[in-house]
């Protein structure tokens, strides 16, 4: 019976379709992050591009993870290649201003690149509010799971990665992120390190 | 004698940290065997061993280390896998959803066999009820 066919032709086709929608809505070079939800890699890297006052922090000095326990911490990947890190260079500079004197860490991280080149980029951008620090052999990329620039990591109070932004990061992503971790840190107790 | 069995106690728990010694050609055979089933994140399907990239090169060096250092191949693929997900194995593992990508070739063949068994038995039934 001709119903039965059709029955039978649902049946078959039906699954196929759907699996293709799922699949051609999905952009492939989207890689799904295990991070978020779980630690974040510990790190201690050397800043480079100091950033400026009252964020500013010493060429030299080794940035460790672990110190910023207590704090939203913003980690920004970024090269001076990178095209698409022009477009959120200055709402990264200016949310780092705007939470000035509150639990936020914003920390640049440097990708792939030489610091003569990044801190001349720096420069042409019209500064940085916030240090950046060097990660030779691309260790804590690798850690973080990095497969292109610009990504930033948004990691919780309690040393969390909580979100993963692959892109350049708009104001209005940093504002809804980051208050809301602020939000749900006020209420999180952190153990004392 | 309590100096020479001490130093000999200390010699047998360092040996005991440290990971065996390899040479250079086996730590690069391990690293090349291990690289060729990582997939190169910034790459259109090519292993981090076949890519030219950076990133590969990175994490070629990476997995090298942590072989160097003692981790066995299972343990750095482990390593990849908890940063990038199954996404970073060239074959993924057959379990979970993978489980669908494996068995649907084969559920299609034997659909397909099912179908044209039916198809030719009909075609064959056929001129008998005439």
């Amino acid at each position: 019976m001709n119903w039965k066919r059709a029955l039978i032709a649902a049946t078959a086709a039906i699954p196929l379709i759907l699996l293709l929608a799922w699949g051609f809505s999905r952009n492939p070079g989207d890689i799904p992050s295990p991070l978020p939800g779980k630690p974040a890699p510990l790190f201690a890297l050397g800043v480079f591009a100091p950033g400026q006052p009252p964020l500013e922090r010493k060429v030299g000095d080794t940035l460790r993870l672990e110190d910023f326990r207590g704090k939203v911490v913003v980690l920004n990947f970024w090269a001076s290649w990178c095209l698409a890190c022009r477009e959120e260079h200055v709402a990264l500079s200016d949310a780092a201003r705007r939470y000035t004197g509150k639990p936020v860490q914003f920390l640049g991280v440097l990708f792939n690149d030489r610091a003569p080149p990044a801190i001349d980029w720096i420069s042409e951008m019209g500064g940085q509010s916030y240090p950046s620090v060097m990660d030779p052999g691309a260790h804590v990329a690798v850690d973080f799971g990095l497969y292109g620039v610009p990504e930033t990591f948004f990691i919780d109070v309690t040393g969390r990665v909580a979100r993963k932004q692959i892109g350049p990061a708009s104001d209005v992503v940093l504002n809804h992120v980051i208050d809301s971790l602020l939000a749900a840190g006020a209420q999180t107790p952190v153990a004392a390190r | 004698m309590r100096r020479l069995l001490g130093a000999f106690l200390l010699a047998s728990s360092l040996h005991a940290q440290t990971p065996p010694a390899q040479s250079d050609s086996a730590l690069d055979a391990r690293t090349t065997k291990l690289a060729l089933q990582l997939r190169c994140p910034v790459c259109q399907g090519e292993s981090i061993q076949e890519s030219p990239a950076d990133l590969a090169k990175q994490m070629r060096d990476i997995a090298r280390e942590q072989l160097r250092a003692g981790k066995s191949e299972d343990e750095v693929k482990a390593y990849f896998v908890s940063k990038y997900g199954q996404y970073i194995l060239l074959e993924p593992k057959p379990s979970g959803f993978n489980l669908l990508l494996y068995s649907l070739p084969v559920v299609l063949v034997l659909g397909g066999l099912v179908a044209v068994t039916l198809a030719v038995r009909r075609w064959t039934a056929q001129p008998q009820e005439s």
